[in-house]
Protein backbone atom coordinates (compact mmCIF):
# COMPACT_ATOMS: atom_id res chain seq x y z
CA UNK A 1 0.00 0.00 0.00
CA UNK A 2 2.77 2.49 1.17
CA UNK A 3 5.44 0.98 -1.92
CA UNK A 4 2.39 1.41 -4.00
CA UNK A 5 1.92 4.91 -3.23
CA UNK A 6 5.64 5.96 -3.15
CA UNK A 7 5.55 4.36 -6.78
CA UNK A 8 2.63 6.38 -7.94
CA UNK A 9 4.27 9.60 -6.74
CA UNK A 10 7.56 9.20 -8.37
CA UNK A 11 6.23 7.93 -11.46
CA UNK A 12 3.94 11.24 -11.74
CA UNK A 13 6.59 13.63 -11.02
CA UNK A 14 9.01 11.81 -13.16
CA UNK A 15 6.59 12.31 -16.33
CA UNK A 16 5.92 15.71 -15.31
CA UNK A 17 9.71 16.74 -14.88
CA UNK A 18 10.55 15.23 -18.04
CA UNK A 19 7.53 16.54 -20.07
CA UNK A 20 9.06 20.07 -18.87
CA UNK A 21 12.64 19.00 -19.75
CA UNK A 22 11.76 18.08 -23.21
CA UNK A 23 10.65 21.70 -23.15
CA UNK A 24 14.15 22.86 -22.82
CA UNK A 25 15.66 20.62 -25.49
CA UNK A 26 18.10 23.24 -26.83
CA UNK A 27 19.57 24.63 -23.55
CA UNK A 28 20.16 20.82 -22.27
CA UNK A 29 21.85 20.38 -25.88
CA UNK A 30 24.24 23.49 -24.56
CA UNK A 31 24.64 22.01 -21.02
CA UNK A 32 25.72 18.68 -22.70
CA UNK A 33 28.49 20.47 -24.77
CA UNK A 34 29.46 23.00 -21.72
CA UNK A 35 30.81 19.88 -20.26
CA UNK A 36 33.32 19.21 -22.94
CA UNK A 37 36.36 19.95 -20.82
CA UNK A 38 37.61 16.67 -20.20
CA UNK A 39 38.27 16.49 -24.26
CA UNK A 40 40.66 19.37 -24.08
CA UNK A 41 42.48 17.71 -21.47
CA UNK A 42 42.69 14.79 -22.97
CA UNK A 43 44.17 16.80 -26.03
CA UNK A 44 46.61 18.52 -23.75
CA UNK A 45 47.93 15.11 -22.48
CA UNK A 46 48.47 13.24 -25.59
CA UNK A 47 49.73 15.68 -27.48
CA UNK A 48 52.76 16.14 -25.08
CA UNK A 49 52.99 12.61 -24.31
CA UNK A 50 52.31 13.24 -20.36
CA UNK A 51 50.98 10.26 -19.72
CA UNK A 52 53.97 8.08 -20.69
CA UNK A 53 55.48 8.66 -17.14
CA UNK A 54 52.09 7.27 -15.74
CA UNK A 55 51.88 4.13 -17.57
CA UNK A 56 48.14 4.59 -19.74
CA UNK A 57 48.28 4.35 -23.12
CA UNK A 58 46.89 6.87 -24.80
CA UNK A 59 43.95 4.38 -26.19
CA UNK A 60 43.14 3.89 -22.42
CA UNK A 61 43.92 7.17 -21.84
CA UNK A 62 41.27 8.26 -24.44
CA UNK A 63 38.21 6.06 -23.31
CA UNK A 64 39.62 7.46 -19.18
CA UNK A 65 38.32 11.15 -20.14
CA UNK A 66 35.46 10.02 -22.69
CA UNK A 67 34.34 7.66 -19.92
CA UNK A 68 34.80 11.18 -17.31
CA UNK A 69 32.43 13.14 -19.25
CA UNK A 70 30.12 10.36 -19.68
CA UNK A 71 30.14 9.73 -15.67
CA UNK A 72 29.83 13.74 -15.40
CA UNK A 73 27.06 14.26 -17.55
CA UNK A 74 25.05 12.09 -15.58
CA UNK A 75 26.34 13.22 -12.27
CA UNK A 76 25.67 17.06 -12.52
CA UNK A 77 23.55 18.19 -9.40
CA UNK A 78 22.07 21.99 -9.22
CA UNK A 79 19.87 21.21 -6.90
CA UNK A 80 21.24 24.16 -4.71
CA UNK A 81 20.38 27.18 -7.08
CA UNK A 82 16.76 25.55 -8.13
CA UNK A 83 16.11 25.31 -4.19
CA UNK A 84 18.18 29.14 -3.61
CA UNK A 85 15.73 30.20 -6.34
CA UNK A 86 12.84 28.94 -4.88
CA UNK A 87 13.16 29.93 -1.42
CA UNK A 88 14.26 33.49 -2.03
CA UNK A 89 10.75 33.41 -4.44
CA UNK A 90 8.70 32.23 -1.29
CA UNK A 91 8.21 28.68 -3.47
CA UNK A 92 9.27 26.70 -0.79
CA UNK A 93 6.40 27.57 1.28
CA UNK A 94 3.31 25.70 -0.41
CA UNK A 95 5.66 22.33 -1.45
CA UNK A 96 5.98 22.33 2.37
CA UNK A 97 2.63 21.75 3.17
CA UNK A 98 2.44 19.13 0.37
CA UNK A 99 3.00 15.24 1.91
CA UNK A 100 6.29 15.26 0.20
CA UNK A 101 9.86 16.04 0.78
CA UNK A 102 10.13 18.99 -1.59
CA UNK A 103 13.67 16.83 -2.52
CA UNK A 104 11.61 14.57 -4.19
CA UNK A 105 10.40 17.15 -6.64
CA UNK A 106 14.39 18.43 -7.25
CA UNK A 107 15.45 14.22 -7.54
CA UNK A 108 12.67 13.32 -9.99
CA UNK A 109 14.09 16.74 -12.23
CA UNK A 110 17.54 15.39 -12.29
CA UNK A 111 16.68 12.33 -13.28
CA UNK A 112 13.97 13.75 -15.93
CA UNK A 113 17.08 16.37 -17.12
CA UNK A 114 19.70 13.02 -17.44
CA UNK A 115 17.19 11.02 -19.95
CA UNK A 116 16.69 14.31 -21.92
CA UNK A 117 20.56 14.50 -22.21
CA UNK A 118 21.30 10.70 -22.90
CA UNK A 119 21.04 11.52 -26.62
CA UNK A 120 22.74 14.79 -26.54
CA UNK A 121 25.65 12.97 -24.73
CA UNK A 122 25.50 10.11 -27.03
CA UNK A 123 26.15 12.64 -30.09
CA UNK A 124 29.09 14.00 -28.50
CA UNK A 125 30.14 10.82 -28.23
CA UNK A 126 29.69 9.90 -31.77
CA UNK A 127 31.96 12.90 -33.01
CA UNK A 128 34.99 12.23 -30.31
CA UNK A 129 35.19 8.55 -32.27
CA UNK A 130 34.62 10.25 -35.91
CA UNK A 131 38.06 12.11 -34.52
CA UNK A 132 39.62 8.95 -32.43
CA UNK A 133 38.42 6.27 -34.24
CA UNK A 134 41.24 3.95 -32.27
CA UNK A 135 39.64 4.53 -29.48
CA UNK A 136 36.40 2.87 -30.02
CA UNK A 137 35.48 -0.15 -27.44
CA UNK A 138 32.93 -2.07 -26.64
CA UNK A 139 33.25 -2.31 -22.69
CA UNK A 140 31.52 -5.86 -20.91
CA UNK A 141 28.28 -6.16 -20.13
CA UNK A 142 29.91 -6.86 -16.26
CA UNK A 143 31.89 -3.55 -16.14
CA UNK A 144 29.03 -1.50 -18.27
CA UNK A 145 27.07 -2.50 -15.21
CA UNK A 146 29.03 -2.15 -12.21
CA UNK A 147 29.67 1.45 -14.08
CA UNK A 148 26.31 2.90 -14.53
CA UNK A 149 25.84 1.52 -10.36
CA UNK A 150 28.63 3.71 -9.36
CA UNK A 151 27.71 6.66 -11.34
CA UNK A 152 24.35 6.61 -10.25
CA UNK A 153 25.84 6.55 -6.19
CA UNK A 154 28.50 9.37 -7.59
CA UNK A 155 25.08 11.39 -8.38
CA UNK A 156 23.79 10.44 -5.16
CA UNK A 157 26.47 11.60 -3.18
CA UNK A 158 26.44 14.93 -5.16
CA UNK A 159 23.29 15.47 -4.55
CA UNK A 160 23.12 14.47 -1.07
CA UNK A 161 26.00 17.16 -0.18
CA UNK A 162 24.54 19.97 -2.31
CA UNK A 163 20.88 19.33 -0.67
CA UNK A 164 22.62 19.51 2.80
CA UNK A 165 24.29 23.28 1.50
CA UNK A 166 20.62 24.19 -0.33
CA UNK A 167 19.42 23.21 3.23
CA UNK A 168 21.79 25.89 4.86
CA UNK A 169 19.29 28.79 2.68
CA UNK A 170 17.24 28.42 5.71
CA UNK A 171 19.69 30.32 7.32
CA UNK A 172 21.73 32.49 4.90
CA UNK A 173 20.16 33.67 1.89
CA UNK A 174 23.09 32.64 -0.57
CA UNK A 175 23.71 29.36 -0.34
CA UNK A 176 24.89 28.93 -3.72
CA UNK A 177 29.07 30.76 -3.03
CA UNK A 178 29.39 27.48 -0.81
CA UNK A 179 28.65 25.91 -3.37
CA UNK A 180 31.02 27.05 -5.85
CA UNK A 181 33.57 27.06 -2.94
CA UNK A 182 32.73 23.40 -2.77
CA UNK A 183 32.83 23.04 -6.37
CA UNK A 184 36.85 24.48 -6.89
CA UNK A 185 38.07 20.85 -4.98
CA UNK A 186 35.56 18.89 -6.87
CA UNK A 187 36.67 20.00 -10.48
CA UNK A 188 40.08 19.77 -9.53
CA UNK A 189 40.58 16.19 -7.35
CA UNK A 190 37.57 14.55 -8.77
CA UNK A 191 39.74 13.00 -11.91
CA UNK A 192 37.60 15.16 -14.70
CA UNK A 193 40.98 17.28 -15.81
CA UNK A 194 43.49 14.73 -14.80
CA UNK A 195 43.24 10.75 -13.93
CA UNK A 196 43.71 10.42 -9.74
CA UNK A 197 46.53 8.06 -10.24
CA UNK A 198 48.82 10.90 -11.99
CA UNK A 199 48.69 12.88 -8.68
CA UNK A 200 51.73 13.67 -7.09
CA UNK A 201 52.20 10.44 -4.09
CA UNK A 202 51.42 13.51 -1.49
CA UNK A 203 48.37 13.89 -2.27
CA UNK A 204 47.42 10.13 -3.24
CA UNK A 205 48.44 9.60 0.01
CA UNK A 206 44.81 10.90 1.30
CA UNK A 207 42.99 11.87 -1.91
CA UNK A 208 41.13 8.49 -1.31
CA UNK A 209 39.74 8.72 2.08
CA UNK A 210 37.65 11.71 0.30
CA UNK A 211 34.96 11.63 -1.15
CA UNK A 212 36.24 13.15 -4.50
CA UNK A 213 37.59 10.36 -6.35
CA UNK A 214 34.67 8.19 -6.14
CA UNK A 215 32.76 10.90 -8.13
CA UNK A 216 34.70 10.50 -11.39
CA UNK A 217 37.71 8.84 -11.38
CA UNK A 218 36.23 5.55 -9.87
CA UNK A 219 33.48 5.01 -12.41
CA UNK A 220 35.43 6.53 -15.45
CA UNK A 221 37.94 3.60 -14.59
CA UNK A 222 35.10 1.26 -14.08
CA UNK A 223 33.74 2.20 -17.41
CA UNK A 224 36.57 2.51 -19.18
CA UNK A 225 38.19 -1.06 -17.93
CA UNK A 226 41.06 0.65 -16.42
CA UNK A 227 42.87 -1.10 -13.66
CA UNK A 228 41.14 -0.31 -10.15
CA UNK A 229 40.02 -1.73 -6.64
CA UNK A 230 36.19 -1.98 -7.57
CA UNK A 231 35.24 -3.11 -4.12
CA UNK A 232 36.72 -1.02 -2.03
CA UNK A 233 35.36 2.21 -4.49
CA UNK A 234 31.77 0.57 -3.86
CA UNK A 235 32.63 0.61 0.13
CA UNK A 236 33.98 4.06 0.11
CA UNK A 237 30.89 5.45 -1.92
CA UNK A 238 28.25 3.61 0.23
CA UNK A 239 30.10 4.72 3.79
CA UNK A 240 29.46 8.36 2.03
CA UNK A 241 26.01 8.25 1.60
CA UNK A 242 25.30 6.89 4.78
CA UNK A 243 27.43 9.21 6.24
CA UNK A 244 25.66 12.08 4.21
CA UNK A 245 22.18 11.14 4.72
CA UNK A 246 21.48 11.38 8.59
CA UNK A 247 23.00 14.89 8.28
CA UNK A 248 20.79 15.72 5.60
CA UNK A 249 17.81 14.57 7.27
CA UNK A 250 18.77 16.48 10.72
CA UNK A 251 19.62 19.78 8.74
CA UNK A 252 16.48 19.50 6.85
CA UNK A 253 14.16 18.85 10.50
CA UNK A 254 16.11 21.82 12.02
CA UNK A 255 15.69 24.17 8.93
CA UNK A 256 12.25 23.51 8.15
CA UNK A 257 11.65 24.55 12.61
CA UNK A 258 13.56 27.51 11.43
CA UNK A 259 12.06 28.33 8.26
CA UNK A 260 10.40 31.86 8.04
CA UNK A 261 8.36 32.44 4.80
CA UNK A 262 9.25 35.51 2.76
CA UNK A 263 6.96 38.88 3.71
CA UNK A 264 5.50 36.81 6.90
CA UNK B 1 30.57 67.27 -22.69
CA UNK B 2 29.44 63.95 -23.36
CA UNK B 3 32.49 62.25 -21.90
CA UNK B 4 31.98 63.98 -18.71
CA UNK B 5 28.26 62.85 -18.52
CA UNK B 6 29.29 59.18 -18.94
CA UNK B 7 32.23 59.55 -16.46
CA UNK B 8 29.33 60.95 -14.13
CA UNK B 9 26.97 58.19 -14.90
CA UNK B 10 29.04 55.43 -14.31
CA UNK B 11 30.28 56.94 -10.70
CA UNK B 12 26.63 56.71 -10.01
CA UNK B 13 26.59 53.15 -11.58
CA UNK B 14 29.43 52.01 -9.28
CA UNK B 15 27.81 53.95 -6.14
CA UNK B 16 24.59 51.79 -6.70
CA UNK B 17 26.24 48.18 -7.15
CA UNK B 18 28.42 48.08 -4.42
CA UNK B 19 25.75 49.20 -2.32
CA UNK B 20 23.70 46.82 -2.65
CA UNK B 21 27.07 43.53 -2.96
CA UNK B 22 28.40 45.08 0.41
CA UNK B 23 24.89 43.69 1.82
CA UNK B 24 26.49 40.24 1.73
CA UNK B 25 29.52 40.69 3.57
CA UNK B 26 30.13 36.67 4.23
CA UNK B 27 29.69 35.99 0.34
CA UNK B 28 32.40 38.49 -0.23
CA UNK B 29 34.80 36.29 2.12
CA UNK B 30 33.56 33.14 0.78
CA UNK B 31 34.14 34.46 -3.15
CA UNK B 32 37.46 35.31 -1.60
CA UNK B 33 38.86 31.73 -0.15
CA UNK B 34 37.08 30.50 -3.36
CA UNK B 35 39.38 32.72 -5.21
CA UNK B 36 42.32 31.47 -3.80
CA UNK B 37 41.25 27.48 -4.14
CA UNK B 38 40.70 27.67 -7.73
CA UNK B 39 44.07 29.21 -7.87
CA UNK B 40 46.08 26.69 -6.07
CA UNK B 41 44.19 24.18 -7.97
CA UNK B 42 44.92 25.31 -11.28
CA UNK B 43 48.82 25.13 -10.39
CA UNK B 44 48.45 22.34 -8.93
CA UNK B 45 47.08 20.67 -11.76
CA UNK B 46 49.99 22.35 -14.02
CA UNK B 47 52.41 20.88 -11.83
CA UNK B 48 51.06 17.29 -12.36
CA UNK B 49 51.50 18.14 -16.09
CA UNK B 50 55.27 19.15 -15.29
CA UNK B 51 55.65 16.30 -12.69
CA UNK B 52 57.91 14.66 -15.26
CA UNK B 53 58.30 16.68 -18.26
CA UNK B 54 60.59 20.14 -18.30
CA UNK B 55 57.72 21.71 -20.97
CA UNK B 56 54.65 21.36 -22.51
CA UNK B 57 54.25 23.09 -25.97
CA UNK B 58 57.59 24.94 -25.39
CA UNK B 59 56.35 26.45 -22.47
CA UNK B 60 58.04 25.93 -18.96
CA UNK B 61 56.67 25.36 -15.42
CA UNK B 62 58.06 29.26 -14.64
CA UNK B 63 56.78 30.45 -18.06
CA UNK B 64 53.16 28.41 -17.97
CA UNK B 65 52.43 30.35 -14.45
CA UNK B 66 52.77 33.51 -16.58
CA UNK B 67 49.82 32.37 -18.10
CA UNK B 68 48.02 31.45 -15.27
CA UNK B 69 48.69 34.69 -13.57
CA UNK B 70 47.25 36.95 -17.37
CA UNK B 71 43.70 34.30 -17.35
CA UNK B 72 43.46 34.83 -13.70
CA UNK B 73 43.50 38.69 -14.05
CA UNK B 74 41.19 38.44 -17.15
CA UNK B 75 38.53 36.18 -14.84
CA UNK B 76 38.45 38.34 -12.34
CA UNK B 77 37.84 41.11 -14.59
CA UNK B 78 34.93 38.63 -16.57
CA UNK B 79 33.57 38.41 -12.81
CA UNK B 80 33.54 41.73 -12.01
CA UNK B 81 31.98 43.39 -14.81
CA UNK B 82 31.02 41.11 -18.02
CA UNK B 83 29.59 38.29 -16.10
CA UNK B 84 26.63 40.30 -13.72
CA UNK B 85 25.70 42.68 -16.77
CA UNK B 86 25.72 40.33 -19.33
CA UNK B 87 24.05 37.58 -17.56
CA UNK B 88 21.36 40.72 -16.95
CA UNK B 89 20.42 41.24 -20.60
CA UNK B 90 18.59 37.48 -20.97
CA UNK B 91 16.88 38.97 -18.12
CA UNK B 92 15.85 42.32 -19.39
CA UNK B 93 15.03 40.53 -22.91
CA UNK B 94 12.45 37.97 -21.59
CA UNK B 95 10.78 40.00 -18.70
CA UNK B 96 11.14 43.32 -21.49
CA UNK B 97 12.92 45.54 -19.35
CA UNK B 98 14.80 46.31 -22.11
CA UNK B 99 12.19 48.90 -23.22
CA UNK B 100 13.43 51.04 -19.68
CA UNK B 101 17.29 51.10 -20.84
CA UNK B 102 16.12 52.01 -24.59
CA UNK B 103 13.98 55.05 -23.63
CA UNK B 104 17.08 56.28 -21.32
CA UNK B 105 18.93 59.34 -22.74
CA UNK B 106 22.38 57.22 -22.70
CA UNK B 107 24.00 54.80 -24.91
CA UNK B 108 21.83 51.33 -24.32
CA UNK B 109 25.31 49.13 -24.97
CA UNK B 110 27.13 51.55 -22.37
CA UNK B 111 23.89 50.80 -19.84
CA UNK B 112 23.77 47.28 -19.77
CA UNK B 113 27.61 46.63 -19.78
CA UNK B 114 28.76 48.78 -16.90
CA UNK B 115 25.47 49.24 -14.98
CA UNK B 116 26.81 45.97 -12.32
CA UNK B 117 29.76 45.14 -10.66
CA UNK B 118 30.69 42.62 -8.68
CA UNK B 119 33.38 43.28 -5.81
CA UNK B 120 34.75 39.20 -5.35
CA UNK B 121 35.81 39.53 -8.66
CA UNK B 122 38.72 42.05 -7.46
CA UNK B 123 40.55 39.91 -5.35
CA UNK B 124 40.91 37.41 -8.25
CA UNK B 125 42.50 40.15 -10.04
CA UNK B 126 44.60 41.11 -7.08
CA UNK B 127 45.70 37.68 -7.19
CA UNK B 128 46.27 37.60 -10.74
CA UNK B 129 48.58 40.46 -10.41
CA UNK B 130 50.33 38.73 -7.31
CA UNK B 131 51.22 35.46 -9.27
CA UNK B 132 52.59 38.31 -12.36
CA UNK B 133 54.69 39.91 -9.71
CA UNK B 134 56.27 36.60 -8.93
CA UNK B 135 56.67 35.32 -12.42
CA UNK B 136 58.54 38.47 -12.97
CA UNK B 137 60.67 37.59 -10.38
CA UNK B 138 61.72 34.20 -11.06
CA UNK B 139 61.86 34.63 -14.59
CA UNK B 140 64.13 37.68 -14.59
CA UNK B 141 62.44 40.33 -16.71
CA UNK B 142 63.64 43.11 -17.16
CA UNK B 143 61.91 46.10 -16.35
CA UNK B 144 61.62 49.23 -19.03
CA UNK B 145 58.81 51.20 -20.34
CA UNK B 146 58.43 49.30 -23.26
CA UNK B 147 57.57 46.18 -21.46
CA UNK B 148 55.13 48.35 -19.88
CA UNK B 149 53.73 49.52 -22.58
CA UNK B 150 53.35 46.29 -24.54
CA UNK B 151 52.05 44.31 -21.87
CA UNK B 152 49.05 47.27 -21.48
CA UNK B 153 48.51 47.24 -25.07
CA UNK B 154 48.08 43.31 -25.34
CA UNK B 155 46.22 43.29 -21.83
CA UNK B 156 44.17 46.20 -23.08
CA UNK B 157 43.22 44.34 -26.08
CA UNK B 158 42.33 41.13 -24.96
CA UNK B 159 40.04 42.81 -22.02
CA UNK B 160 38.48 44.12 -25.86
CA UNK B 161 38.29 41.05 -27.22
CA UNK B 162 36.44 39.21 -24.34
CA UNK B 163 34.47 41.30 -23.60
CA UNK B 164 33.15 41.10 -27.34
CA UNK B 165 32.44 37.47 -27.33
CA UNK B 166 30.48 38.04 -23.75
CA UNK B 167 28.60 41.04 -25.43
CA UNK B 168 27.86 39.11 -28.92
CA UNK B 169 26.46 35.84 -27.19
CA UNK B 170 24.62 37.92 -24.95
CA UNK B 171 22.88 40.08 -27.72
CA UNK B 172 21.87 36.74 -29.26
CA UNK B 173 19.18 36.45 -26.73
CA UNK B 174 17.13 38.92 -28.74
CA UNK B 175 16.55 36.27 -31.37
CA UNK B 176 16.95 33.00 -29.40
CA UNK B 177 15.15 34.69 -26.02
CA UNK B 178 17.21 31.56 -23.51
CA UNK B 179 20.97 32.19 -24.27
CA UNK B 180 22.10 31.71 -20.78
CA UNK B 181 23.55 28.68 -21.43
CA UNK B 182 25.30 29.49 -24.24
CA UNK B 183 27.51 32.01 -21.73
CA UNK B 184 28.25 28.68 -20.17
CA UNK B 185 29.29 26.55 -23.30
CA UNK B 186 31.87 30.29 -23.39
CA UNK B 187 33.20 29.46 -20.18
CA UNK B 188 34.44 25.77 -20.74
CA UNK B 189 35.89 26.84 -23.80
CA UNK B 190 37.41 29.83 -22.12
CA UNK B 191 38.67 27.35 -19.53
CA UNK B 192 41.43 26.66 -22.63
CA UNK B 193 43.14 29.86 -21.73
CA UNK B 194 44.75 28.20 -18.72
CA UNK B 195 46.96 26.35 -20.98
CA UNK B 196 49.57 27.63 -23.67
CA UNK B 197 48.59 27.34 -27.36
CA UNK B 198 50.90 25.10 -28.25
CA UNK B 199 49.86 22.28 -26.04
CA UNK B 200 47.18 21.70 -28.29
CA UNK B 201 46.86 19.76 -31.25
CA UNK B 202 47.02 21.28 -34.71
CA UNK B 203 43.69 21.22 -35.47
CA UNK B 204 42.30 22.47 -31.96
CA UNK B 205 44.79 25.62 -32.29
CA UNK B 206 43.44 26.35 -35.57
CA UNK B 207 40.24 26.40 -34.00
CA UNK B 208 41.10 28.18 -31.23
CA UNK B 209 42.50 30.95 -32.78
CA UNK B 210 39.86 31.56 -35.73
CA UNK B 211 36.34 30.83 -34.46
CA UNK B 212 36.68 31.51 -30.75
CA UNK B 213 40.69 33.22 -30.52
CA UNK B 214 41.43 31.96 -27.05
CA UNK B 215 45.01 32.08 -28.25
CA UNK B 216 44.94 36.50 -28.79
CA UNK B 217 43.23 36.50 -24.97
CA UNK B 218 46.36 34.76 -23.07
CA UNK B 219 48.97 33.40 -25.24
CA UNK B 220 49.99 36.42 -27.24
CA UNK B 221 50.02 39.05 -23.73
CA UNK B 222 51.98 36.34 -21.99
CA UNK B 223 54.71 36.29 -24.45
CA UNK B 224 55.41 39.95 -24.49
CA UNK B 225 55.41 39.35 -20.46
CA UNK B 226 58.01 37.11 -21.27
CA UNK B 227 59.91 39.31 -24.12
CA UNK B 228 59.61 36.44 -26.98
CA UNK B 229 56.65 37.86 -28.69
CA UNK B 230 57.12 39.16 -32.39
CA UNK B 231 55.79 42.60 -33.29
CA UNK B 232 53.38 41.40 -36.24
CA UNK B 233 51.78 39.16 -33.42
CA UNK B 234 51.04 42.26 -31.63
CA UNK B 235 49.45 44.30 -34.09
CA UNK B 236 47.24 41.54 -35.55
CA UNK B 237 45.70 41.63 -31.98
CA UNK B 238 45.64 45.60 -31.82
CA UNK B 239 43.54 44.84 -35.44
CA UNK B 240 41.96 41.78 -33.87
CA UNK B 241 40.86 43.43 -31.01
CA UNK B 242 39.49 46.67 -33.01
CA UNK B 243 37.54 44.46 -35.58
CA UNK B 244 35.61 42.53 -32.88
CA UNK B 245 34.71 45.72 -30.84
CA UNK B 246 33.04 46.92 -34.08
CA UNK B 247 31.54 44.02 -35.09
CA UNK B 248 29.92 43.30 -31.36
CA UNK B 249 29.05 47.80 -31.66
CA UNK B 250 27.26 46.76 -35.32
CA UNK B 251 25.83 43.44 -34.26
CA UNK B 252 24.45 45.15 -31.21
CA UNK B 253 22.20 47.86 -33.63
CA UNK B 254 21.80 45.18 -35.85
CA UNK B 255 20.11 43.27 -33.29
CA UNK B 256 17.98 45.95 -31.76
CA UNK B 257 16.05 46.48 -34.69
CA UNK B 258 14.46 42.88 -34.17
CA UNK B 259 13.59 43.50 -30.77
CA UNK B 260 9.82 43.46 -30.38
CA UNK B 261 9.13 43.89 -26.47
CA UNK B 262 7.56 41.21 -24.26
CA UNK B 263 3.76 40.69 -24.88
CA UNK B 264 3.60 42.63 -27.52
Amino acid sequence: MVSNLIKNKISTLLKVQYSTMMEYRVEIALWAISGIIPFFMLNIWTNNNLNESINISNIMLSRYFLCAFFVRQFSVVWVVFSFEEDSLLGKVSPYLIQPLNPFFRYFAQHLAEQITRFPFALVIAFFFFIFNPESIWIPNLGSLFLGIISTFLSFLIQFLIQSIIACLCFWTEKASSIERLLFIPTLFLSGLLAPVVSFPEYVKSWIYLTPFPYLIDFPANLLSGNPINVIGGFIMQILWIILFFPLFRKIWTTGTKKYTAMGS
Amino acid sequence: MNFKKYLKVYKKFLHTSLASELEYKTNILIDLITAILSLIGSIFLLSIFFQNNTSIGGWGFEQSLIIQGIYTVLNGITNTWFNPNLTEIVKHIREGTLDFVLLKPIDSQFFISLKKIAPSGFLEIILGFCLLIYCIKINQINLNLTFFTLCLITIICSICILYSIWFFISTTTIWFIKTWNATEVLRSFLYIGRFPLNSFSFSLRVFFSVFIPIAFITTIPSEVFLGISQLWKILLEVIVALVFLLTSRKFWLFALKFYSSASS
